[in-house]
């Protein structure tokens, strides 16, 4: 079957079976490989776009469903060479590792941030908890939403000062004993 | 180690703090600096294992045995055949016929890659369709015919020796039970008498119980085999590609140099893709068959249900004290469930890994450990998990073993540590069996992690909330690992010993390559090893490229996992760096006109002792080094080395953990309320890498101890074969991590640098448990086996704790 939807602002029309997955449309068909896929089961969220502006498993998607509608992935999260500042907040943080489970986080952290520009720690492990990443422990990515939440413009207002007190992984802000006489 | 090798590791200590930075305000040294990596995975821009796409691609599925144990009486493939998209179907027998039915393991059994007589785990590969597009593979699958005769399973370890068990493994002639070996370490006698002569004795079974490490990305390979040139390029999703090309070499009779293992952008490993599986061999000989590349990805289920898991520990504890609380020995007997194959990867020497360094950080006068490996109908597997060889049973068990006594004792579980870990002065130590600890400071580490808990206010608010019933929990664990395997005249897999190549080039201007044979699976190795060569050389971190992961491009060596890429590849980082900072000051000797004993490094600059102003930057070195100068005898020019190095022992990294739970009166529900942990991994190169790599194992501990389990039924099937039934924890079940630190130097690291990446896997699931453990203290609870669920504590609380390892219906 034929279908036409937008995707990343493009619109795209390709053949496919009735029976394949979104994921497997933008990845395998579009070669848009930022989005993943990683379980079965619609568990792991590591294959989260959006489609007509709400995230969704791509996995749990038909592409045949989302014809007609409008698809972003994050290949499309920065702009004009800018990334996002969910993206420099995830770097800012080191809220990634591995990557992989990266891509859904980012989507689904961008909007949060478009409807709750002041999300609280509880409120983003709360948006986050549909996904899993086996990496970061969390932590770091919650941190790196709260900073995209602090820097809604990105890097470009940051100073120094700032990146580090927001980044809870910043050296001397846990405790440390430092022994050298070996 | 001499003097000045003592003070080049401080003089890196100290470095973390005053790490002078670059143009572009990274330090050049040691200290926190965004991950160069982070650029491609942010836009999407990873190439991982699914991303690749070749011309004329085909695509490879596995058929598997929905049985445990099963004879299997015939295949038909013809329907399969007939798919107008399948372009190969490929059985036991079809391998059979090439003498690839069999691979041999990383532990010397061997493992079928299709099942030819008989089925021996639910999900064993049975056979393999290759067909043009990935659901079409699948859809073959459905027309393979398999006729099984259905035979008893072995599924509970601890009867796999059973003189009436079924034997598994009939394909090794003479084979007439399911004994895999034993091992001890330790001196059985002497621990006799110290039990013997003790006031305490205090024993406890426990299961740790089979996890699976379930990386995000499952695993797969895409292999093409050129018919022209007879050159195999095999994309892997592993973590040892040096090690699989040379058992692909070894086993396929491929020349070496025809192949080329590509490790690509790996979506989380901890030890899941050390292990050579079936669907790898599969690849390659589809593309032989077709003469088409060819993909093979798993899904999430054969990827839990069949490849490399971890645990399985069946263990009796026992710990000997006096009545004041000296410990004074611990034994240990263990079956070890080493599934349908011996396909566990651990050093060749060490069949039980290091699971006999489970005396822990403390001062003991004997000990004993005895370890039996069976074979059961379920997955192979075993060292996987971030378990550094096994030394996290190792300190389940003695963190478990402390908390009882101290529960037979009466005794503050934090008091009764304290007065048994070893003493600084103790160091080096060597234990009852057989390491030697390198250096350590462990009761700095405890009361910094007790004082940063608040452990007495803790106390305080526990006995109050007691007194409303309400269940509050505070456990302790303190760990020592051994990692950086190792040294090479020990430590071997296969035969090849465990040392690494590191080279390391310096252009004309002054930017570098420096080649690992380590690879990432989200360790940050292309920052921290551009960090490591910086703070020996001077050069900017961002002008130096990290190649790793491709075999063609880089120098052997056996791979990232035991957390051992900075114990070992680190350590030849920091010496190739070394030798090319000697040859540098050959080279400005002589445009300096001096002698080489004449000049004095500081940081990136060779310079004339006496006269800084008198000396060449690295970079201008670099120049010099390609340029006409005229170079004295026996210096080549160009600026580089290579190194391969070979520990002279493990690193000791150790910790002190904390952990808060509360627990649910009613529903038994544990909800983990804070964690503190105290990681000393000496100095830090990157702070920020090192305390994302404890967020992530203390993510793992809570999950193993509260969540994760593969369990199986009576009939051999699989309980935890999706992330649906085999939970994972979520940002939900994850406290904010309380983070500290001691540094304490390994004294023979180049860079004193001693491990990181399984500490919190290693030592945190002891902590969790011992709290929920602790919160039930009102119920006169002593032990009840991971996964702490719900059900489990509630069982618990009546009195009853199930075993976890199997369904008991």
């Amino acid at each position: 079957m034929q279908v036409t939807m937008t995707v990343n602002g493009a619109e795209v029309t390709r053949d496919v079976e009735p029976r394949l997955l979104l994921v497997h449309f933008v990845r395998d068909h579009l070669g848009l490989t930022g989005t993943h896929w990683g379980c079965d089961t619609s568990n792991c969220g590591a294959c989260v776009l959006w489609m007509d502006g709400e995230p969704v498993k791509s996995c749990t998607v038909l592409a045949a469903m989302a014809a007609g509608r409008s698809v972003r992935t994050v290949e499309d999260l920065a702009r004009d060479g800018e990334l996002d500042p969910v993206q420099q907040g995830f770097m800012q943080c080191h809220g990634l590792q591995c990557g992989f489970c990266t891509p859904g986080m980012l989507m689904t952290a961008r909007h949060l941030l478009d409807r709750d520009p002041d999300p609280s720690e509880a409120t983003i492990r709360e948006a986050i908890s549909g996904q899993l990443c086996r990496c970061t422990g969390y932590q770091n990515i919650v941190a790196a939403v709260r900073w995209a939440a602090e820097h809604p413009h990105g890097a470009a207002e940051v100073d120094d000062e700032a990146v580090t007190q927001s980044a809870p992984a910043a050296p001397g802000e846990g405790r440390s004993e430092t022994e050298v006489s070996a | 180690m001499t003097t000045a090798e003592t003070d080049a590791a401080r003089a890196d200590a100290e470095a973390g703090a005053t790490a002078p930075r670059s143009a572009a305000g990274n330090p050049i040294g040691f200290g926190r600096m965004l991950r160069k990596e982070d650029a491609r995975f942010l836009r999407g821009r990873g190439r991982y294992l699914d991303d690749i796409q070749l011309p004329g691609m085909l695509h490879g599925a596995i058929l598997r045995s929905p049985f445990a144990h099963a004879r299997i009486a015939a295949i038909d493939t013809s329907a399969a055949e007939a798919h107008p998209k399948v372009t190969a179907v490929i059985t036991g027998a079809t391998l059979e016929s090439l003498g690839l039915a069999w691979m041999p393991t990383l532990s010397d059994d061997v493992q079928a890659v299709l099942a030819t007589d008989k089925v021996r785990f639910q999900g064993q590969e049975v056979a393999f369709v290759v067909a043009e597009d990935r659901y079409a593979a699948r859809d073959a699958l459905e027309l393979i015919e398999v006729d099984y005769e259905p035979l008893e399973p072995v599924v509970d370890a601890r009867r796999a020796l059973d003189p009436d068990a079924p034997v598994i493994r009939s394909d090794v002639e003479g084979k007439a039970d399911n004994h895999v070996f034993d091992w001890e370490s330790g001196d059985p006698a002497r621990c006799d008498e110290v039990f013997a002569a003790a006031d305490v004795v205090v024993r406890q079974d426990m299961t740790y119980p089979r996890s699976h490490p379930a990386p995000l990305e499952t695993c797969g390979s895409v292999a093409h085999m050129d018919p022209v040139t007879g050159k195999l390029t095999a994309w892997i999703t592993s973590q040892a590609p040096h090690a699989h090309r040379t058992v692909y070499a070894l086993v396929a009779g491929l020349p070496e140099h025809k192949i080329q293992v590509i490790s690509p952008d790996i979506g989380g490993g901890f030890g899941n893709k050390v292990p050579i599986y079936p669907g790898y061999v599969l690849a390659v000989v589809g593309s032989i068959v077709t003469g088409a590349p060819v993909k093979w990805v798993e899904d999430r289920s054969e990827n839990l249900m069949s490849t490399g898991f971890a645990r399985d520990y069946h263990m009796r504890g026992e710990i000997a004290a006096t009545r004041d609380g000296r410990i004074l020995g611990l034994r240990v007997d263990v079956v070890a469930d080493h599934g349908a194959f011996n396909a566990s990867a651990n050093p060749s020497k060490y069949p039980a890994g290091f699971f006999n360094i489970f005396t822990g950080s403390y001062d003991l006068q004997a000990a004993h450990c005895k370890v039996t490996g069976v074979y059961t109908n379920k997955a192979p597997g075993g060292v996987a998990y971030a378990c550094s060889f096994r030394i996290t049973e190792a300190v389940y068990l003695v963190e478990r073993m402390v908390d009882l006594l101290a529960d037979e004792l009466g005794t503050d579980p934090a008091e009764l540590r304290m007065r048994n870990l070893l003493r600084p002065e103790q160091f080096p130590y060597r234990t009852q069996t057989g390491w030697e600890y390198d250096s350590g400071d462990y009761p700095r580490a405890l009361r910094l992690a007790l004082d940063m808990a608040g452990y007495d206010e803790l106390r305080a608010e526990q006995a109050e909330r007691r007194a409303r019933g309400e269940l509050m929990g505070i456990g302790l664990s303190f760990f020592t690992e051994g990692v950086g395997a190792g040294p090479r005249k020990h430590m071997d897999i296969l035969g090849l010993g465990m040392a690494d190549g590191c080279e390391l080039r310096v252009h004309p201007t002054g930017k570098a390559v420096v080649r690992l044979s380590v690879q990432t699976q989200g360790q940050g190795h292309e920052t921290t090893f551009a960090q490591i060569v910086a703070s020996q050389l001077g050069i900017p971190p961002e002008d130096i490229e990290v190649v790793h992961g491709d075999t063609d491009q880089t120098p052997f060596g056996l791979g990232t996992y035991g957390s051992r890429s900075t114990p070992v590849s680190g350590a030849a980082a920091a010496v190739v760096a070394r030798r090319v900072r000697d040859k540098a000051r050959l080279v400005a000797a002589a445009a300096l006109e001096c002698s080489p004993d004449d000049l004095e490094w500081e940081h990136g600059r060779w310079h004339v002792r006496g006269d800084p102003s008198q000396g060449r930057t690295i970079q201008e070195i670099a120049l010099l080094a390609h340029s006409s100068l005229e170079l004295p005898e026996g210096v080549e020019g160009h600026l580089d080395a290579s190194a391969v190095y070979n520990p002279p022992n493990l690193t000791y990294p150790f910790g002190a953990y904390v952990c808060v739970v509360d627990v649910d009166p009613g529903t038994g529900r544990v909800a983990v309320r804070r964690f503190v942990a105290v990681d000393d991994c000496g100095p830090r190169i990157n702070p920020m890498i090192v305390e994302g790599q404890i967020h992530g194992g203390l993510a793992d501990g809570v999950g193993m101890a509260l969540m994760q389990a593969i369990a199986f039924d009576e009939d051999g099937n699989c309980l935890g074969g999706s992330f649906m039934d085999y939970l994972l924890p979520t940002a939900m079940e994850c406290p904010p991590w309380e983070l500290g630190e001691t540094v304490t130097p390994s004294p023979h690291h180049p860079i004193g640098a001693k491990g990181i990446g399984e500490s919190a896997t290693v030592g945190s699931p002891a902590a969790v448990v011992n709290a929920v453990i602790d919160a039930l203290e009102p119920f006169g609870v002593r032990h009840a086996d991971m996964p702490l669920t719900p059900a489990q504590v509630w069982l618990a609380m009546q009195g009853r704790p199930a075993r976890t390892d199997i369904a008991v219906w």
